[in-house]
């Protein structure tokens, strides 16, 4: 009986020693699953949904605070693709937040509108707008993610929001048409 | 002799070769206006060099990057830049690209070639003019030679394999340019031995192609070439891809991800011999190829040399015109892998091996309806890369873009044999090729968005660095402030202003209050 109760007692105690151990051997940083989500989410750090960028807005889903539909430059592909990370229903983009666009929007300085005030640089989130106070502004065409942060803060209107240029590199074969989707047209 | 290996599946095509083979190679004559693009190889685009309005001779630098993964474009012949601009090019979408187009002045001066002994040069100096002379692969891919011959080099070759399989049916422009520059293959072959020092170099022609077997064999009689073997392999397709002719010569496959070279192996197409010969021996750059024209919508199909960057139409007007009903149904390379043109205008450029001018009814339509899959597995039988084309099928249908990936989708050479041999006519090869697309894309956007969260945090850490920085600077102040304060002598604080000019105005009131009573 003692014998018992003492070998019992000294297996709890090493593993919990082991597991002691491991817990702080093993620490896991930050929370995976924010990591995860964020890794899906398109990092425009526009604010459409809401938090002030696309980390903020994984640790709301990643807290079970916000929806996974408010997200519109990621669209109905972010929505899947979340929706199958946190194994939970694929939900319409809610239209409030924003509608997504195909074709991702850049933003354009008209130089000689310009003042150089560096607002606008102030509030790019990837740093993507060059030039000095009292000097001209432009954009970085490659590093703009189309946030429109842009566009409030300037005095003199000077900032437009294009459609990003599609080259021949960027054309996809499409896929023939589904079978079934014709049947049933018929 | 060497034994021959067979790689998986294949298929025996009707060759439709004898109707171009007929007339022999034929100088094409130089149209009005050559439109060349700025890109014709895979890889960056090109940057001009030449302004509208610029007079160019024949083998002229008009374009060119400074890229790695280069191949410059040269004017073909003498005459006027006219325009830079967006042109129909030859491009599955039928978008246009720029191109620059040249005002041909009939002269067709060239610029003074520096002749050189290719034989004292070294390797490196070898490649280097190579690459100045814009040579691509002429099998059809347009993969620049220089860049591929430096990583060869780099990593050592074994063999080496030059490609005069062309088993494509319609197609003989290699078959021709065997026969007639088949001295020029063979010195061609020598500078990639010299640059390469493989131990040991295959000639692999097709048996369908006695003419050529019989010219490059004379060739090779009269100016041998160490280690050299000319090796006749049995027609069936698609032996020409690369990585089927390595496994039909040497028994290897090329692992997956990996590339020829990284096995010691190195392939080159006969045409590109021939450029490689003449870039080298008459400094003269890539500037013409053999275009086979055939199909059933031309008159007299034939082989033609003919300077990059003539348009079509041209081409089709020199072999006859259209013998049915004009326009038709134009396609460049063969019917098994080539895609439609958007039309007549586009021009030849290096890739173009093969123009086929077919009739509307002839063409099979991509169907708008085809059956479902019956699971026969006749698919499978016939891929050469040993994939399982049903599978990768439902998967790209599905949209399951990862799961299409785990099938391996990208070892797909998009031979199309699966589609041919497919009895509910499913277009295989147009799934895979719009699965690979959107692959594609969204790996792109995925770099853009990686890119945007490292630039976001940066200037989180930037912000949080200032922020600090300004909190210190802001608590020394503050320090000093206060140690200035302090009396120095008393070592007291000094008493509070505020308190005492309060108690000032109190005193005044109290001894104001006395005065009046």
């Amino acid at each position: 009986m003692i014998l018992a109760i003492l070998t019992i007692s000294l297996m709890a105690g090493l593993f919990g020693l082991i597991l002691g151990y491991a817990a702080i051997r093993f620490k896991v940083e930050g929370n995976p699953v924010v990591e995860r989500i964020d890794a899906l989410l398109p990092q425009t750090q526009c604010g459409q949904c809401t938090y002030p960028g696309c980390r903020p807005y994984a640790e709301a889903i990643a807290n079970g605070e916000a929806p996974i539909n408010q997200c519109p430059p990621g669209g109905q592909a972010t929505i899947a693709a979340l929706a199958s990370l946190l194994d939970t229903e694929v939900l319409e983009l809610n239209a409030e937040h924003g509608d997504h666009l195909d074709v991702p929007l850049v933003a354009v300085i008209d130089e000689q509108t310009c003042i150089g005030c560096t607002l606008c640089i102030q509030a790019c989130p990837v740093d993507a707008i060059l030039g000095a106070s009292k000097h001209m502004h432009t954009v970085i065409a490659e590093e703009c993610t189309g946030c429109k942060l842009c566009l409030p803060p300037c005095p003199v209107d000077c900032i437009d929001m294009i459609p990003s240029q599609q080259t021949i590199d960027d054309w996809k074969w499409s896929a023939p048409p589904d079978p079934m989707e014709l049947v049933q047209d018929a | 002799m060497l034994k021959l290996h067979r790689f998986h599946g294949g298929l025996h095509l009707d060759g439709h070769k004898t109707e171009s083979l007929g007339r022999g190679l034929q100088q094409a004559s130089i149209p009005e206006r050559l439109f060349l693009p700025l890109r014709q190889h895979i890889g960056e685009y090109n940057k001009p060099l030449v302004e509208v309005g610029n007079r160019v001779l024949k083998g002229h630098m008009i374009a060119a990057n400074s890229s790695l993964i280069c191949a410059a474009v040269h004017a073909p012949t003498s005459g006027t830049v006219s325009a830079i601009e967006d042109y129909p090019v030859a491009h599955p979408s039928g978008q246009p690209d720029t191109c620059i187009v040249i005002d041909v002045d009939g002269k067709d001066e060239a610029v003074e070639p520096t002749l050189i002994d290719p034989r004292q040069l070294t390797a490196n100096e070898m490649i280097e003019l190579i690459c100045r002379a814009g040579i691509v692969g002429l099998g059809g891919a347009a993969f620049p030679t220089s860049p591929k011959l430096s990583r060869g080099k780099a990593n050592g070759i074994d063999t080496l394999i030059i490609n005069g399989v062309e088993c494509e049916p319609y197609i003989t422009c290699d078959d021709i340019l065997m026969r007639h520059y088949a001295a020029e293959v063979l010195r061609g072959t020598g500078y990639l031995q010299q640059i390469l020092q493989p131990t040991s170099t295959l000639i692999s022609i097709e048996d369908n192609k006695p003419e050529a077997i019989a010219e490059i064999s004379n060739a090779l009689a009269q100016t041998p070439l160490a280690n050299t073997e000319i090796i006749p392999i049995p027609t069936i397709y698609p032996s020409g891809g690369e990585k089927q002719l390595i496994q039909i010569l040497t028994g290897k496959e090329v692992p997956h991800g990996q590339l020829a070279f990284d096995i010691g192996l190195f392939c080159q197409n006969v045409g590109t011999c021939v450029a490689i010969a003449r870039a080298l021996e008459r400094d003269e750059p890539l500037i013409s190829r053999v275009v086979t024209i055939s199909g059933d919508n031309i008159s007299e199909p034939g082989n033609w040399e003919v300077r990059l960057g003539t348009p079509i139409s041209h081409l089709i007007e020199l072999a006859g015109g259209y013998s049915h009903a004009p326009g038709g149904h134009l396609v460049m390379g063969g019917p098994m892998m080539g895609f439609s043109l958007s039309g007549a205008e586009v021009p030849i450029v290096k890739a173009s091996n093969s123009i086929m001018v077919m009739r509307e009814e002839t063409i099979p339509h991509t169907p708008g309806y085809h059956d479902e899959c019956i699971r026969c597995s006749k698919c499978t039988e016939v891929c050469p890369a040993q994939l399982l084309p049903q599978q990768l099928y439902w998967h790209a249908r599905a949209q399951a873009w990862e799961r299409t990936q785990e099938f391996h989708l990208f070892d797909c050479i998009e031979c199309g044999c699966c589609s041919a041999v497919c009895p509910s006519q499913i277009p295989l090869v147009q799934y895979y090729r719009a699965a690979k697309s959107e692959i594609r894309a969204a790996q792109k956007a995925q770099f853009k968005s990686d890119r945007a969260r490292v630039r976001f945090e940066f200037r989180e850490k930037r912000l949080l660095l200032k922020k600090q920085k300004d909190e210190e600077r802001r608590r020394l102040k503050r320090e000093a402030l206060q140690k200035k304060r302090a009396a120095p002598g008393t070592g007291e604080p000094a008493p509070d202003p505020v308190q005492a000019a309060l108690e000032r105005v109190k005193a005044r009131k109290k001894s104001a209050q006395e005065e009046s009573q």
